[in-house]
């Protein structure tokens, strides 16, 4: 067993990324999507380091009266300032939902390449048990657990992490199944490759096309998850600023400020799109290095 | 030949192709000006291994181009050139003229019939889309003609089977009848024979011959085999890189051929004389010491002295020179004890018993279905429901590899048949064949890759491919990167389970080459498994027939060949193709 290390350090899981990379980028709509996506996360990720210099405000500071002019966008239901609360409030929606999605891609991944590989009865059985799971609906078990577990960080990202995997798991299965009929998976268990590391050497760099398609769409819908919850009122608490949380709290001001709700609805619309078209064109990329290699 | 052409139309031809090119879509040129003439009731066969542009010529033909290719320029008439030149009809012309006057016949016939459409009713659909006959009644008298003119039965219950229900050679001639439905001038045949077992090839290649003379069809036969070209073609043409290097009847291109290239493939050849020297190795069938056979099945560890250095010599061979150890050997090195494996009601292998000495190479040969594949993959330990007993040097195997000690797990080696499979294309060729070593505990990586280079170096693919992925490599190198893989650690028997059945002819030969340089160099066991016979005298010393899971003919090479016991070995060698 000494050799694990070894080879796991050997065999970065995606094998040929500047090649998948190099042939998504050249998409137009990849870059389009690229631009997109790029300033949005800049907008989120440098937003919290930039209140109180460039706005004069934190996010939680009240500047003036409800629903004035006052500031850049205005001011919010409290009297904060909108751009202050808009510059803070992606972050975490960001960060939520990248980590719900990698939560939901490792178990999910984990458990569909087990369920192909095994075949037969635990095959059944793991895959029986995803359906039911699938039968839940997603915004219903999330409304569930964090009722009842109360909304923290973690149940947020945990819940939605766990709501993902199944549909992960069954993409996962059949992208496997295509893979271990091959013979180099055989050529590997006639040389008594543990398991596991078949499943990591030999089917995973094999996957990452159909992966990498399911990872950007599961991101997707995290941001729209997580934005939804929060402005349900389950996601982020106020008096944090967080974008689905502002529209829930700017809306009904609607006509006399828009800004609350037009500046997170747009960030949040153009990083779903962003994400979508990178998405899309990855699935592009990899549909036709898949073609080019059956020969 | 030319005698039956001498009907009502010696003139005239019946496909004229001029100056055929056809490029990439990058732009690269694929076909550089392919010029040839198909005249009717006669078969012209365009020869070449794989990427030599046959396949692109020939759908050229029908003006049809794949995708990825540009569309060609040059001419193709048909027959009088009232039709105009093919390749530039528009799309709505050309479905009109294909299948009705020029018909095509795929290589796989199971992935070209539809699968949810009764055989007769495919048939009359194509007769339909062409309306041929006035009414369905006329068409379906058409197809019970056809059904019966390729050798099937035509009665309705027959045309209401289903593609499943027919066999790989019976779906083929389906294919045919299809294809002569509508009584097409001319036809073009993309190795319609190439998956089917030899003695449905003969059946199939003699149906194609015979409709071909009694319709006055000109065929385009493209095939690798050339050995079918002699059964079938009246003229040859020999491509090699997008060229026809020589064209000529075939009597003339097969027998006398003038370009090298014609000669270089001619000689890869394998021949079932054994007469023909494939490869720059000598067949190792008289050269090696050969071991007295002892009874079917019971091991002879009477014998004291197992050696005939003399008896099985080619001509002009001089006996090798026998190592004492080997004469002192006295255990097999594999014994087969009664193995049996059924799924369920159905015996994929009855009973089989033989046993191999070390340092001696025998050949498995059977028809799909045979259960060759099986067997080779017990031995290995890859299916492990299998019943009785496999023994190395005297010692009870365990059934699966999982369950073996890591000693006996690098004593048998198994080269899979697919090199575009056996290989992952996400590793690095070094990595691939270090899977071996890694798992029989050789952990540093230095040590590794000496010892990965050095199998590399003895399937002559040296250092430079070891850090290249098998997508960058022919499938000749990637045959001998997965054999490398199997050579790493130093094996006492090679299982090859088909390992050449993928390739062309000319690297079959150096694969062949290889594999007899490493078993005499190495004294290594050889399990050669295959469906062509004509390999035998090539590779092996021993030859066991297996038929239904069992071994009907077993013996040395020779004897096997020259004096077939049973029934089926008999049959196997009358159908065997040859071209002298």
């Amino acid at each position: 067993m000494s050799t694990v290390e070894e080879v796991v350090a050997q065999d970065p899981v995606v094998a040929r990324p500047p090649r998948l990379l190099a042939r998504m980028m050249r998409q137009p709509q990849a870059k389009l999507g690229m631009v997109l996506t790029l300033v949005v996360m800049f907008l989120a990720l440098a937003g919290p380091l930039l209140t109180p210099w460039l706005t004069g405000h934190t996010s939680t500071e009240f500047t003036g009266r409800p629903f004035t002019d006052i500031g850049i966008f205005g001011t919010d239901n409290l009297g904060r300032d909108v751009f202050s609360r808009f510059l803070d409030g992606g972050l975490r929606l960001i960060v939520y939902a990248a980590l719900a999605t990698a939560l939901g891609m490792v178990v999910g991944v984990a458990v569909g390449m087990t369920a192909a590989y095994s075949g037969g009865r635990v095959d059944a059985l793991i895959m029986r048990g995803n359906d039911v799971l699938l039968a839940l609906p997603q915004l219903v078990f999330a409304l569930l657990a964090i009722t009842v577990l109360g909304p923290q960080g973690w149940v947020l990202v945990v819940v939605i992490g766990i709501t993902h995997a199944p549909r992960i798991a069954r993409v996962t299965r059949s992208a496997t199944a295509a893979v271990i009929t091959e013979d180099y998976i055989r050529a590997s268990e006639m040389y008594a490759v543990p398991k596991w590391k078949i499943l990591l050497t030999e089917v995973l760099p094999n996957i990452t096309g159909p992966l990498m398609v399911e990872l950007g769409l599961r991101m997707t819908y995290s941001i729209g998850f997580v934005a939804a919850l929060s402005f349900l009122g389950l996601g982020m608490q106020p008096p944090t600023a967080d974008w689905g949380l502002m529209i829930n709290e700017s809306r009904i001001a609607l006509v006399v400020q828009p800004w609350g709700v037009l500046l997170p609805v747009a960030a949040i619309a153009v990083l779903t799109v962003g994400t979508n078209l990178l998405t899309d064109s990855l699935a592009r990329a990899s549909a036709d290095m898949n073609v080019g290699n059956k020969k | 030949m030319t005698t039956n052409t001498m009907d009502h139309d010696s003139v005239a031809s019946a496909l004229c192709a001029t100056d055929v090119r056809v490029q990439t879509d990058a732009g690269v040129e694929i076909l550089h000006g392919v010029s040839f003439t198909l005249q009717p009731g006669r078969i012209l066969a365009l020869v070449g291994e794989s990427g030599s542009g046959k396949t692109t010529a020939g759908l050229a033909c029908m003006g049809h181009f794949r995708q990825g290719l540009a569309k060609g320029t040059g001419t193709v008439h048909l027959g009088d050139g009232e039709m105009g030149n093919i390749l530039e009809l528009p799309a709505a012309q050309l479905r009109g003229l294909r299948g009705k006057t020029i018909s095509y016949v795929p290589q796989d016939p199971a992935l070209s019939l539809n699968p949810s459409m009764r055989i007769g009713e495919q048939i009359t659909e194509t007769l339909r889309v062409h309306r041929v006959g006035a009414t369905d009644a006329e068409r379906r008298l058409r197809v019970t003609e056809v059904l019966a003119e390729v050798g099937l039965a035509n009665d309705p219950a027959y045309q209401r089977r289903y593609p499943h229900q027919l066999s790989g050679g019976q779906q083929q001639r389906v294919g045919i009848a299809m294809a002569f439905a509508c009584r097409p001038s001319v036809i073009v045949l993309d190795e319609p024979t190439t998956g089917l077992d030899v003695t449905t090839q003969a059946v199939v290649l003699r149906t194609i011959d015979e409709l071909a003379a009694r319709h006055q069809v000109a065929g385009l036969y493209i095939t690798h085999d050339l050995a079918v070209v002699a059964e079938i073609a009246d003229e040859v043409a020999v491509m090699l890189e997008g060229d026809i290097v020589e064209h000529g009847a075939t009597d003339q291109v097969l027998f006398a051929p003038q370009h090298s290239y014609t000669r270089r493939l001619l000689a890869a050849v394998p021949d079932l004389a054994g007469k023909r020297r494939v490869g720059q190795v000598e067949a190792i069938t008289g050269e090696q010491p050969l071991i007295v056979p002892g009874p079917h099945g019971i091991p002879d560890s009477t014998s004291t002295t197992p050696l005939v250095d003399d008896a099985k010599l080619l001509p002009g061979t001089m006996p090798r020179t026998t190592p004492a150890d080997t004469a002192a050997e006295t255990t097999p090195l594999l014994r087969l004890r009664d193995l049996s494996l059924s799924y369920g009601q159905h015996k994929v292998l009855d009973g089989i018993d033989f046993q191999l000495r070390e340092g001696e190479s025998m050949m498995l040969l059977g028809e799909s279905g045979s259960g060759k594949t099986t067997l080779s993959r017990c031995v290995a330990g890859l299916n492990d429901a299998y019943t009785g007993s496999i023994e190395l040097f005297g010692e009870q195997l365990a059934t699966g590899t999982r369950s073996r000690s890591s000693e006996d797990r690098r004593r048998i080696q198994y080269v899979f048949q697919s090199p575009f499979s056996s290989l992952n294309p996400r590793r690095t060729i070094a990595e691939s064949v270090g899977v071996p070593l890694q798992m029989s505990g050789i952990n540093d990586k230095h040590r590794r890759r000496m010892l990965v280079l050095e199998a590399l170096d003895q399937v002559r693919l040296g250092e430079r491919f070891m850090d290249r992925r098998p997508g960058d490599l022919s499938g000749g190198e990637r045959q001998r990167a997965a054999i490398a893989r199997a050579l790493v650690n130093a094996p006492s028997l090679l299982v090859c389970d088909e390992i050449t059945s993928a390739l062309d002819v000319s690297v079959q030969a150096s694969i062949l080459d290889l594999l007899r340089t490493l078993q005499t160099d190495h004294n290594m066991s050889m399990l050669f498994v295959t469906h062509n016979i004509a390999l035998a005298r090539h590779i092996s010393q021993r030859l066991a027939v297996l038929q239904k899971g069992k071994i009907v003919d077993f013996g040395t090479t020779d004897d096997v060949l020259n004096n077939p016991q049973h029934s089926y070995t008999q049959e196997l060698l009358a159908n065997v193709p040859a071209f002298d």
